[in-house]
């Protein structure tokens, strides 16, 4: 009994650190810069379908194969960035939302278009499946492995916020553009950047993701609410809170579908509903 | 072209700038309704098609009553027609056959519900509001999916049967019964809710569009007006709701879905808010254009919609209906 409680705990660890590494991009697109990105999740299915391509089609081996994808869905991201998002960052939430679920629908599209609309395998090396049994119980390895690579990540965003000189570029940015403009900061450049390097992030996620959330062309539709959440109950400004909210979302979520399988689903979106009316300026975090 | 554009986005006057409403008909409007009636008779082996463009017209106009009017963002809207579609199918399959009544009960059940998430809504920003709804249309279809032994669940309820109208017109295959109901039904309630957006209630919603905080102070409750309007739409949401069920005497859970809402937004904006005719025009255009080009490809056509949607985004500000109200004062200034 005990030992299942700790698998399920585990299992939502590792599923909410991967919720983390897609959403942390979201947190600042939406969190700081309010922009409502619906289709933050066709960054991650990007890199998720990368991953795929390079392992089935050119044998590229499974690791060498996520820098890759981060770097595809950074480019992605910039241009689209460039292209389209920075048109709209002054437009009303409804314009925006538009925008995004046109996004959203284009991207179901075209990887409907080229893969097929099922669900993609994907195989992993030998050393990351099986299990490890520690103190008695049963860990999977490539949770473990998540759960490592997502807490280097998160120590390497922590420096580059808090530590880096385009780290403070981005706070000052987002605290206040004019006055961060007028102290010389390229403004734009800064927001593209870290645009792009939310995007790949995403990306590394739906690469990582593959096998713990499944890659078809659905993928920006059926995981939308979970980004929106993390970010939303997370609040912004800090790397920790959307690291918090995603982990303890990983495990209400897995616990409500082991415990509970007949309501599912329903757990998270009554907790969303739930923690939105308790905490409804909970979304703005810092801004007001 | 862009500056232009905005002007007449942000300040989304409709036809009757300048003067009161004062709900008078105009001709163009009487014609626009003729268009239906024609249709019934001319294009005989389109009815099915027709009667659905009607009840997602109302539909439409229904989210036009909260996003258009009072500057609501909803991502749920579906929820409402589903509550509506479930209320009707469900009465018809346990032994209630009768059409208007289960109408009526469609109407009355949405519009509690709707009653019961405005108090939600109304609280918070734009990205509250929209995650609200969001959020409880996914907890609705959710709900109807595990329910299988209420709903069907992803088979969707079956054998909803419908005794005729009042009595003597029953529902044919070729759909003609169902046409002039969806129709007679649609014209009623956009009547009421015509003369409702032409109220100084509907005059109040502008105002709260435009600048929700000045509206407090010359003496307007806006969380109650804000209710209101919501709880109307929600009925009249269950009402189109009802109308699918019965007229096509199937229940789906795609009608609670969260495509179903986001659709519904499209098919709006691409007609333009605010003005009541935009949902129609928006839905008709969105549903011949869907049955066409869905039938080449389906894939294709979400493509499509998504980039469209962009496109109106970008450069088409205030959908078909700005864009022909623009044209029209650009007209009107010339011949001056």
């Amino acid at each position: 009994m005990i030992g299942n409680v700790i698998g399920v705990l585990f299992d939502g660890l590792a599923y909410g650190s991967l919720l983390f590494i897609i959403a942390v991009g979201l947190s600042v697109t939406l969190g700081l810069m309010n922009f409502v990105n619906l289709a933050h999740g066709a960054f991650a299915m990007v890199g998720g379908y990368v991953c795929v391509l390079l392992m089935t089609r050119l044998g590229v081996p499974f690791l060498a194969t996520l820098p890759i994808a981060f770097i595809a869905a950074a480019v992605v991201g910039i241009v689209l960035e460039r292209t389209l998002y920075q048109r709209l960052y002054k437009s009303s939430h409804l314009d925006q939302v538009l925008f995004s679920i046109g996004l959203v629908f284009m991207s179901i599209a075209i990887a409907t278009y080229f893969f097929g609309a099922s669900q993609q395998p994907v195989t992993l090396p030998s050393y990351l499946r099986g299990q490890v049994r520690v103190l008695g119980l049963d860990f999977g390895v490539y949770r473990i492995f998540l759960i490592i690579v997502v807490a280097a990540l998160t120590v390497a965003l922590q420096y580059i916020i808090e530590k880096t000189r385009f780290g403070s570029q981005v706070r000052a940015s987002v605290d206040n553009a004019t006055a961060a403009a007028g102290l010389g900061i390229n403004v734009n450049r800064v927001f593209a950047l870290t645009f792009a390097l939310g995007s790949g992030l995403a990306g590394l996620g739906g690469g990582l993701g593959i096998d713990v959330l499944g890659l078809d062309p659905t993928f920006p539709l059926k995981y939308m609410v979970y980004f929106l959440l993390v970010v939303s109950v997370g609040g912004s400004g800090t790397i920790k809170g959307p690291l918090v909210a995603a982990l303890i979302l990983g495990v209400f979520d897995v616990a409500g579908k082991y415990y509970l399988p007949e309501i599912g689903g329903f757990v998270i979106y009554a907790l969303m509903v739930i923690l939105l009316i308790l905490f409804p300026a909970g979304l703005y975090g810092r801004r007001t | 072209m862009t500056a232009q554009a905005t002007d007449v986005a942000v300040s989304n006057v409709p036809a009757s700038a300048g003067r009161l409403p004062d709900g008078r008909w105009r001709p163009l409007e009487i014609a626009f309704w003729l268009i239906p009636v024609v249709c019934f008779f001319l294009l005989p082996n389109y009815r099915v098609l027709g009667s659905q463009i009607l009840i997602t017209a109302l539909f439409a106009v229904s989210l036009d009553l909260i996003l258009g009017y009072a500057g609501i963002v909803s991502l749920g809207h579906a929820a409402f027609f589903g509550i509506g579609a479930y209320t009707a199918g469900l009465l018809a399959v346990h032994g209630w056959h009768e059409p208007l009544s289960g109408l009526v009960a469609a109407a009355v059940v949405a519009a509690i519900a709707g009653y019961a998430v405005s108090f939600l809504v109304v609280r918070g920003g734009d990205l509250t509001r929209l995650m609200v709804t969001l959020g409880i249309g996914l907890m609705l279809w959710e709900a109807a999916n595990k329910a299988h032994s209420v709903t069907g669940g992803v088979d969707g309820l079956s054998g909803v049967t419908i005794a005729p109208i009042l009595g003597m017109f029953g529902f044919d295959i070729g759909g003609r019964t169902a046409y002039v109901y969806a129709l007679v039904v649609v014209f009623i309630v956009f009547v009421v809710i015509r003369r409702i957006v032409n109220s100084p209630f509907g005059l109040s919603l502008r105002g709260i569009r435009e600048g929700g905080k000045r509206m407090p102070a010359i003496g307007a409750p806006v969380a109650r007006r804000l209710r209101m309007i919501f709880t109307l739409a929600a009925a009249v949401a269950g009402i189109a709701g009802a109308l699918l069920a019965q007229t096509t005497q199937f229940v789906g859970i795609d009608t609670l879905g969260f495509p179903r809402s986001a659709e519904l937004m499209i098919m709006l904006v691409m007609g333009g808010t605010g003005r009541l005719y935009g949902g129609i025009v928006g839905a008709a255009i969105f549903m011949v254009a869907q049955d066409y080009l869905s039938g080449i490809d389906p894939v294709y056509w979400q493509f499509w919609i998504g980039f469209f949607l962009i496109v109106i985004v970008l450069f088409a500000h205030g959908g078909i209906l700005g864009g022909l109200e623009a044209l029209r004062v650009r007209l009107r200034g010339r011949a001056r």
